[in-house]
């Protein structure tokens, strides 16, 4: 039992970092650009589900993804949109530099000791107990993480926008050439981002309903990390590669000894140089004959 | 004009902005005398990440964990060894029992930088791209973590005081001065011409029969000493550090340097450090009420930091390859000086001078 307790963990926190890592691949494939701000959407999230914690849960939650979507949005048009032909170790450092703004911002603005966000506390019940314990947050992880990832894969490839956004992640040249707005798929990438950033938003304020001004960071530098470990060049990958992190994290959790629990970064990022020193393209990439590395 | 002269033309413009900045912190005031010393630590730092990131182009996230390996290296070996058994109880014993002189200290982290960069360049330098960067990263979240909870080897998660505090701007522009002929040394090197040639097209270096991995491991080695130094200078600025200082932020504000400089070039990597350290240094002053001639900026608390952020997001939207384009300054010598000498000189020399000047 005590497998299977750890496996469905595994999965649900899984779940949760396969969506930070969709909201990340996404505007990757079409811009080609990694968004360290990523994780500031899921912070302010996080702060909107705190300040309207009076308001009924449903209304919350919209206000929630309103308020990510939004953020994403001016975020791609103030900053992203002029730096699309810069060099990508400028556009990385310039997303740092916007997660570095609004860090600053969420300081001022709720200070350093955080904020509780219990709008979904009740999930934190116990949906089955017994020798098998199960809360209602796992389920509802699952539950979302399966919606949204099935709603992800239909809008791309059964919607006329999602196959342009499929075209301009495989060349984004060509797909301008044959007339796909190249403005349009990708203010549609972020919207999706911010979508899924609310909901990652949601999921974790259950376990951890404390928000600091960092509470996003670490997520996204974690489903980062999963990203390019999966394969960072296609969506799926990408989206197993963020799947893998969280279940890593989860199951490495529940396996060490309780003393040296400390060290479970260690491990986690031991095994993530041994994958990636193995297999440099991505875990879940198809195996390519060996081509000439872009840099 | 040869070569050589080019050359040396080319260093100068970096060694003398950090002359400069050093000479003239050593005359200002306790409190900003410090700030100096700071603006030329993090300059050391982002000359080091420059000899790597600059070359090589591949992104580092790691280098900061040579900083931080220096740093408690230097901060643990000069601690006297009568307190440490009391601040670290659970030392190595051979680490409780020596000690050694500030001066050696910093020679000891360029070394520890140097040893721990070659030995993590020797898997990881076949990378490229984003899986270089995630796995440099991963080394800072693994230095992060041991030095955090391994109390055999330094405090853990507590703080490291008690280090002598001996390093002031001319102590720290010496450093930054080792740093830069050093870097400016690589990149001329037959060494650093090839790594930069194969930054460029990865694949027509490879089929010139250049050894990349070890172009990029010998560029790794010596940025991971000069970090590691640049880490021994910092913890003897401030007398004490913790595992959080040299962290995420000062991964992420050194990167931020050396792209708002120009990270192609040494000049850039200067010029990037010391723009934004003082510019984060001003609007700190500015929080407190800063007076501009006659009228005094005060900006309400916290601000400093957002528009730090604000301006770097900025610059690289309005220059994307940096403050410097990622060229190096060459200095201006006026010409009737030049004219003079070459009279002197012997006539072939003169004769090779007269050539079209080479650009590396």
């Amino acid at each position: 039992m005590d497998v299977l307790q750890t496996l469905i963990n595994g999965i649900a926190l899984g779940s949760v970092y396969a969506l930070v890592a969709v909201g990340l691949a996404l505007i990757f494939g079409v811009m080609r650009l990694i968004n360290f701000a990523h994780g500031e959407l899921i912070t302010a999230g996080g702060y909107t589900l705190a300040l309207a914690s009076a308001f009924p849960t449903v209304a919350a939650i919209a206000l929630a993804v309103v308020v990510c979507v939004a953020l994403a949005w001016l975020m791609e048009r103030v900053a992203f949109r002029r730096l699309r032909n810069a060099a990508p170790a400028t556009t990385l450092v310039a997303t740092f530099a916007v997660a570095f703004t609004l860090q600053a911002v969420w300081l001022i603005a709720f200070g350093p000791q955080g904020e509780s966000a219990d709008v979904l506390s009740s999930l934190n019940r116990t949906a089955i107990s017994g020798e098998l314990s199960l809360r209602w947050i796992t389920i509802a992880m699952l539950v979302t993480g399966a919606i949204l990832l099935g709603g992800t894969v239909l809008l791309l490839n059964r919607t006329t926008i999602g196959l342009q956004m499929r075209a301009a992640a495989a060349d984004f040249r060509a797909a301008r050439l044959l007339g796909v707005k190249a403005d349009m798929v990708i203010s549609v990438a972020f919207v999706i981002a911010g979508v899924m950033a609310a909901a990652v938003a949601v999921l974790l304020t259950v376990q951890r309903p404390l928000v600091t001004p960092t509470f996003g960071l670490e997520v996204v530098i974690l489903g980062l990390v999963g990203v390019v470990v999966g394969g960072m060049d296609r969506l799926g990958s990408a989206t197993c590669g963020g799947f893998a992190i969280g279940f890593a994290i989860a199951v490495l959790g529940d396996v060490l000894p309780s003393d040296e629990r400390v060290f479970l970064p260690s491990a986690v990022f031991l095994l993530v140089i041994i994958v990636l020193v193995l297999r440099p393209g991505g875990l879940f990439a198809p195996r390519r004959p060996a081509t000439v590395e872009r840099v | 004009m040869t070569a050589g002269r080019l050359g040396l033309r080319q260093l100068a413009p970096p060694l003398l902005l950090l002359v400069a900045v050093g000479l003239y912190g050593d005359t200002t005031s306790a409190g900003t005398r410090d700030d100096f010393t700071s603006a030329l630590i993090m300059a050391t730092i982002v000359i080091a990440l420059y000899v790597f990131v600059g070359n090589s182009g591949v992104i580092s996230f790691g280098h900061i964990s040579f900083v931080a390996i220096g740093a408690f290296a230097a901060g643990v070996m000069t601690i006297p060894s009568a307190v440490k058994p009391t601040v670290m109880p659970d030392l190595f014993p051979f680490l409780a029992d020596n000690s050694i002189g500030s001066f050696e200290s910093l020679l000891l982290a360029a070394a520890m930088g140097a040893i721990v960069a070659f030995l993590v360049g020797l898997a990881l330098m076949r990378l490229s791209g984003l899986a270089a960067g995630i796995a440099t990263f991963a080394v800072l979240e693994i230095t992060h973590n041991v030095l955090r909870f391994w109390t055999k080897i330094g405090p853990g998660a507590q703080t490291l005081s008690l280090v002598p505090e001996d390093i002031e701007p001319i102590q720290a522009m010496l450093g930054a001065l080792f740093a830069a002929v050093v870097a400016f040394a690589f990149a001329r090197s037959r060494s650093g011409r090839l790594l930069r040639a194969s930054r460029e097209d990865p694949a027509a270096a490879q089929a010139a029969g250049i050894d990349i991995h070890r172009k990029r491991l010998i560029a790794f080695t010596i940025s991971g000493a000069l970090a590691g130094l640049a880490g021994g200078l910092l913890v003897h600025q401030i007398g004490s550090i913790t595992t959080e200082q040299v962290y995420l932020r000062l991964t992420f504000i050194t990167l931020a340097m050396l792209v708002v400089g120009g990270m192609r070039s040494l000049w850039g990597a200067v010029v990037g450090a010391l723009v934004v350290s003082f510019l984060d240094i001003v609007l700190v002053d500015a929080e407190g009420g800063l007076g501009v001639g006659p009228a005094t900026i005060d900006l309400p608390a916290g601000s400093s930091l957002v528009i730090l952020g604000a301006v770097m997001a900025a610059m690289l939207i309005l220059r994307p390859s940096g403050i410097t384009g990622g060229n190096e300054a060459t200095l201006r010598i006026p010409r009737a000086l030049l004219r003079r000498r070459d009279r002197a000189e012997s006539g072939a020399d003169t004769a090779a001078k007269a050539g079209p000047a080479s650009k590396p």
